[in-house]
């Protein structure tokens, strides 16, 4: 992400990358079943394509003002370059917070069932534990080796310590979001957690140390460590089970995925190499959507 | 009447938690969708209306259950 110094300023450093991609040399006929899975969160809009519950294409864009054409624009991208229309999905399931909004979808399902879903197909059966940090909530769920909701807790609405947050602070500090992670690792040791994790009092706070002589880093490492409380808080809530996995925006944020690491004394299974195979953490919502669309089909055949 | 009983023998439950934490205390509840049959009687006793009866999809069967409503799961 190196920009020429003459646009440097203009250089929007909350920015990430809206990308989509098609499985190379996967064919597909009628006959398959073929459903999609849409999750239009607050902050960025995924869509996923499954061929009989394989992964075939996903894409990730951001999230406008208008959740139904947010929805489109993140389906449309991925049928891009596969030959397959809408009318060729079996069905289609939204969700995520702009889930009744998605005027295609056959049905709404909430974002927390398609995450231990997604999880599950990500990671395989040994997830018990997911932490979904979107845009503008968190939630930790406790599932089963199927995939199945045991439990769950939300905090929501609040940009505290999700992925809006790092977006902020991304800006404040100006340093690229994709290296927020890795920066804020880089300090000798752990400063305090920033008392206020409350974006807007967190921004006063924040420009306060830095006044005080504190480094980028180290109001970086501050800030995230008080998010890594808060994250680490709400999965002993529900109750640790191993394995524990992130999904959600903040799963590519290592400051944050090694803090809590470190709070709850368990490893995260590791990342799947999304870039090679898809299956990126980010996208666990609309897989989980388009498996439960696969579901709901078959059971609409049957009876 | 027995539809609803078979349907919650089969089923099995989900503990959902609403909340959050700070400075001044813990505040959550909690909603076991096996025990709650979806009768509206709580969304009526809550003299703040934070309870909604609402859809939620479990064994890929709709069931309606009490949750919290949109704005008061806010911190």
């Amino acid at each position: 992400m190196k920009e020429p110094s003459s646009v440097r300023e203009e250089f929007e450093f909350w920015r990430w990358r809206e990308y989509h991609r098609v499985v190379p040399g996967k064919k597909w006929t009628n006959r398959d079943i073929i459903t999609a899975g849409v999750d239009v969160g607050s902050v960025s809009s995924k869509a996923a394509i499954m061929i009989n519950g394989e992964a075939y294409s996903w894409g990730i864009t951001r999230t406008g003002s208008n959740s139904p054409e947010s929805a489109k624009k993140a389906l449309d991208w991925t049928l891009e370059g596969t030959g397959l229309k809408v009318g060729d999905l079996k069905y289609i399931v939204g969700t995520g917070y702009g889930r009744v909004n998605v005027p295609m979808a056959n049905k709404a399902i909430t974002e927390i069932a398609c995450h231990a879903k997604g999880a599950n197909y990500i990671w395989g059966p040994s997830v018990r534990t997911v932490l979904d940090v979107g845009g503008q909530d968190i939630k930790a769920i406790r599932c089963d080796e199927t995939g199945r909701v045991v439990s769950f807790l939300m905090n929501d609405k609040c940009a505290a310590g999700t992925g809006r947050g790092m977006e902020v602070f991304a800006d404040l500090l100006q340093i690229p979001i994709e290296e927020i992670g890795a920066i804020s690792l880089k300090v000798d040791e752990e400063p305090p957690p920033v008392s206020c994790t409350c974006v807007a009092f967190a921004k006063t706070e924040a420009m306060g140390l830095l006044r005080k002589g504190w480094s980028k880093e180290k109001v970086l490492a501050a800030y995230t460590r008080a998010m890594a409380v808060r994250m680490a808080n709400l999965i002993n809530r529900v109750g640790l089970e191993k394995e524990l996995v992130i999904t959600g925006g903040q799963s590519k944020n290592i400051g944050i995925v090694s803090r809590i690491e470190v709070d709850l004394g368990v490893k995260c299974l590791p990342m799947p190499n999304w870039r090679e195979n898809g299956l990126d953490p980010m996208v666990a919502g609309a897989f989980g959507a388009a498996l439960f669309g696969k579901a709901l089909y078959e059971k609409a055949q049957k009876s | 009447m027995r539809r609803r009983k078979n349907l919650r023998r089969r089923v099995r439950a989900i503990i959902t938690h609403y909340g959050y934490s700070d400075g001044s205390g813990e505040y959550y509840i909690t909603i076991d969708t096996d025990k709650c049959s979806g009768c509206g009687k709580c969304v009526k006793q809550c003299s703040q209306s934070a309870l909604q009866i609402e859809a939620m999809l479990i064994d890929l069967e709709d069931k309606t259950v009490a949750s919290v409503v949109e704005e008061h799961r806010k911190k």
